[in-house]
């Protein structure tokens, strides 16, 4: 009842072989990928390594996560035991978990034993759950009932071989059962409990045909994974250590000489890591049920680009090492292994994907990177974006509108301008609140509000030029990087330190893009210098307001998920109102967008539902008289939505306007 | 085949300032654009040159600094770009800056290819007069034909040409011979935008500049002494300063009532 090490050992390495072919045809292919810097501040990455991939952080976040917690852990304590199995396969009876002193023994075999019980349970949960409510209707793939099935096939073997040994060890020994088996379910409880169940005259046939099925299972898991999505067994680990340590809310600069190319129009202009990305996607949908894009019906299936990413590299890989020119079109039409036009221009930057992602994936730069592609080399995006574009470098703001008008909204206000020797502040206030006709009110707010608590502050007046988000996060990156330098250089010369903005894409833009411009500024979006404020008794409220009735405060994507500011905007609506505003279902860091980022404020939204719509109804849901927002494009995205859903009771107030009710009616 | 077009630096926005004392147009630090009309006479050609592979040419006559606007010429995809620049070009009404634009042309017909169209805008936003585009056509003897919308047929091999013209309240479909000169209108095309390569490409190209050394023409028909147009007095119409009504923010349907009444009052809202 040996096992036969002439037949195992060359099963074995061809095994081997071919895992090793596998995951060098497949992760070689990394290495057509553009050069990146990831292996700065090796302490923090291994700490988040730790926390990510072995803590399972973003994993457990959700209910199901706890069972691939469990698959997870049973794995590395099992990888024991196989290692036991395997070297027992090559040289059977030298080396054995047996032989070691009982003290460690023990403890090894009943963790050996608990785990595969775990797993065997987890895999079927998690098979269930595939059958009868899978994550997502796509995701019950014949890959994963066969990983599932095979993991199981692994536990079950398992638990026979070791009941088989138990079986044949008592009745070798002559030892009474009874007393045996109850002593040995203290070690391996269900190894025990079936070691009395097996018929004793045919244990040896079953020891064989456990042993086999074990090791049969195990070289085809060995096999199977590199050409599978669980080659994520592989890549996660290193792909939380590899992730951007900095929020991935900014994009990568591009270097405007002649000959470089711009964007990722073929795969192998993606950089390493994002080629290592596509290897890591697990397929859990996690991203897709977050996306606001996906959920409203648009093309748009952040999974799917992160596995369209992969299949393509995989088809032009060969061709691609060779020097050769991509077959399957990265971007396009042709199906698996292509993106689609129509979904690039979906994406509202959001980046809930990414919060969501358990293994630090970074979608949203890979799609910007492909609408760099399109407008920058192929002059291919939809067509209200000319208008933007030309508005965007022609007079610096998104409608068009002549500069000179920049300083309309203060018309009647006494606004002195930003001087370094004297202004401690500069107030940024951005195009929306220069021109956009309900925004203007939000700029009042925020000038009355800050005389009103003393704070030293000015602002460019007619200089003041746009910050450039929306053309960069719409990939006209040569556009914004004129408007970035231009911005910079000007900051620069007036001596700018520190900055307030009253919208959330100027704050992202001036803190984050910038830097990559070596200007460090100090930027303070307007909720936190009202909350800071309030706080430190400089905005003094005798009473609060009335008027707001129920409030529920909206999150936006550029303020909270992409910069971590959650508190601050319903500090300042607490202290005006006196309570605390409603929170939506989805809020703070799972807050759903309003569909206006990444520029799609200047888009049409024919195709599903419609965002705004979508998170108006979540929002009316509360029963709001007023929906509090920290951001213009939330504000016009709420309005408009209000308007078509009929709501015309309740209010939409920027927290700078719920603030200024408090203190001035 | 050679396609000409002839674009004119303007500047940007309707809030071009008019200098008292001298009449012109005060242009500090206001920005410069393709005149509007041009870019969609840039455009067809380009979709000439895509279409049949003849050479575009873009001209411009203006200061040394209308070098930026041959360069996006060259960005969406000219051959050539050349700019006519001299002190004795300045001052020129319309019918010495024809003139210049006109022996530009000829010399092009000349050294580079035959020359089968010219294509300008309808009209620049600055001047407005429409009268640069007819000029050419006739110092150079061409068909002129105006207000282009559509080029419905072109035969450069038989030297043929079929346009839609907008009219007020009508087309004209006609037939002209090459040589010929269209200004057109905006309904034409929709302009391109330039690749980022291009763009990169045209900052490092140099354009050409010819002045009257080039071109050689007598002094007397161009700029200042060869124009016979003196403006007497620019002059933007006052402004009477409106009037804000209710307060819109807090009662939109109230203040929609006033202003309805107001207009009805006045009668300009007919019911």
């Amino acid at each position: 009842m040996t096992p036969n090490p002439l037949v195992f050992t060359p099963l074995l390495l061809a095994s081997l072989a071919i895992f090793a072919l596998g995951c060098w045809k497949r992760l070689s292919l990394i290495s057509l990928g553009q050069p990146e810097e990831r292996f700065d501040n090796i302490g923090t990455r291994i700490g988040d390594m730790l926390r990510y991939a072995f803590g399972q952080k973003r994993v457990i976040a959700k209910p199901f996560g706890f069972n691939h917690f469990i698959i997870f852990w049973s794995f590395l304590i099992l990888v024991i035991a196989n290692t036991e199995f395997i070297l027992n396969g090559l040289f059977p009876h030298t080396i054995k978990l047996v032989k070691l002193p009982f003290e460690l023994y023990v403890p090894l075999a009943f963790m050996i034993d608990i785990a595969s019980l775990l797993a065997l349970i987890a895999v079927t949960v998690a098979a269930l759950r595939r059958i009868f409510a899978p994550p997502y209707p796509e995701a019950r793939t014949l890959d994963a009932f066969f990983i599932l099935g095979m993991i199981a096939t692994l536990m079950l073997a398992s638990f026979t071989l070791n009941a088989s040994d138990l079986a044949a060890y008592m009745f070798k020994s002559g030892a009474d059962p009874v007393s045996f088996l109850a002593t040995a379910r203290k070690i391996m409880p269900v190894s025990a409990l079936l070691a009395g169940l097996l018929p004793p005259l045919q244990l040896e046939t079953i020891h064989a045909a456990a042993w086999w099925t074990h090791a049969v299972a195990l070289l085809a898991f060995i096999c199977y994974l590199p050409i599978s999505k669980h080659m994520h067994i592989l890549t996660a680990i290193p792909n939380c250590f590899l992730h951007r340590l900095e929020k991935p809310n900014t994009q990568p600069r591009e270097e405007f000489t002649v000959g470089n190319t711009f964007g990722v129009g073929s795969v192998d202009r993606y950089s390493w890591k994002d080629l290592l990305d596509s290897f890591t996607c697990t397929e859990c949908g996690r991203c897709q049920n977050v996306c606001p894009a996906s959920i409203t019906g648009k093309p748009l299936n952040p999974r799917a680009v992160i596995h369209d990413i992969k299949v393509n590299l995989l088809e032009n890989g060969a061709a691609l090492k060779k020097g050769a020119t991509s077959q399957t079109p990265l971007i396009g039409e042709a199906g698996e292994g292509s993106v689609s036009e129509e979904s690039i221009w979906a994406c509202t930057t959001c980046g809930a994907c990414m919060e969501a992602c358990p293994v630090l994936i970074e979608h949203m730069p890979k799609i910007i990177q492909l609408r760099r592609h399109l407008v920058e080399t192929e002059v291919k995006f939809p067509e209200e974006l000319l208008n933007l574009f030309e508005n965007m470098e022609g007079r610096s703001n998104p409608w068009g509108i002549a500069p000179s008008e920049r300083t309309k909204w203060c018309n009647q206000l006494d606004i002195k301008p930003f001087d370094r020797d004297t202004t401690e502040y500069l107030f940024y206030v951005g195009c929306a609140g220069s021109f956009d006709s309900r925004n203007k009110h939000v700029s009042v707010a925020m000038a009355q509000l800050l005389d009103k608590a003393g704070v030293s502050w000015g602002i460019l007046g007619k200089d003041e030029k746009c910050c450039g988000d929306s053309v960069r996060r719409l990939g006209n990156e040569y556009v914004f990087d004129k408007m970035a330098r231009e911005n910079v250089a000007m900051f620069i010369e007036r001596g700018v330190k520190k900055v307030i903005t009253q919208c959330p894409h100027c704050f992202t833009t001036l803190k984050n893009d910038y830097r990559q411009y070596g200007l460090e500024l100090e930027v303070i979006h307007h909720s936190e210098l009202l909350r800071n404020l309030v706080q430190d008794g400089r905005l003094v409220l005798d009473k609060t307001t009335e008027e707001m009735g129920a409030t529920v405060f909206h999150d936006s994507c550029y303020l909270g998920r992409h910069n971590d500011v959650y508190d601050a905007p319903r500090a300042v609506i607490e202290a005006a109102t006196g309570v605390p505003p409603a929170e939506m279902e989805r809020n703070r860091n799972t807050a759903f967008c309003c569909g206006a980022g990444g520029g799609r404020m200047w888009m049409e939204e024919h195709v599903g539902e419609r965002i705004n719509l979508t998170r108006v109804n979540e929002a009316l849901e509360q029963k709001p008289d007023t929906i509090c927002v920290a951001c213009p494009y939330c504000m016009t995205m709420f309005e408009d939505g209000l308007k078509d859903v009929k709501a015309n009771n309740v209010k939409v107030r920027d927290v700078a306007e719920v603030m200024a009710e408090a203190m001035f009616r | 085949m050679l396609i000409v077009v002839c674009i004119k630096q303007v500047p940007d926005t309707t809030q071009v300032q008019i200098d008292p004392v001298t009449n012109t147009l005060v242009r500090d630090g206001i920005p410069f654009i393709v005149n509007p009309y041009d870019t969609h006479a840039l455009e067809e050609a380009l979709r000439l040159k895509d279409r049949f592979g003849c050479k575009v040419a873009a001209i411009s006559m203006g200061p040394p600094n209308a070098e930026a606007t041959l360069k996006k010429a060259l960005a969406l995809g000219v051959d050539y770009a050349i700019l006519l620049s001299d002190r004795v070009f300045g001052g020129a009404d319309t019918l010495a800056t024809s003139n210049v634009l006109a022996a530009a042309i000829s010399k092009l017909h000349a050294e580079v290819d035959e020359v089968g169209l010219v294509l300008c805008g309808k009209q620049t936003i600055d001047g407005d007069t429409a009268q640069v585009g007819p000029g050419i056509a006739s110092r150079l003897d061409y068909r002129q034909l105006t207000l282009v919308d559509k080029i419905v047929n072109l035969d450069f091999a038989a030297k043929k040409i079929r346009v839609s013209r907008k009219l007020e309240g009508r087309h004209e479909i006609v037939d002209a011979p090459l040589p010929a000169m269209l200004t057109v209108v905006r309904e034409l095309n929709r302009p391109r935008y330039p690749k980022v390569q291009m763009r990169l490409a045209a900052a490092e190209a140099v354009v050409d500049v010819w002045n009257n050394k080039t071109l050689q023409l007598d002094e007397q028909k161009i700029g200042l002494k060869g124009s016979p147009t003196w403006v007497s007095k620019i002059f933007s119409p006052e402004r009477i300063k409106g009037e804000i009504l209710g307060n819109g923010y807090a009662d939109p349907a109230g203040t929609a009532a006033l202003l309805i009444d107001k207009l009805m009052a006045k009668d300009m809202l007919p019911l």
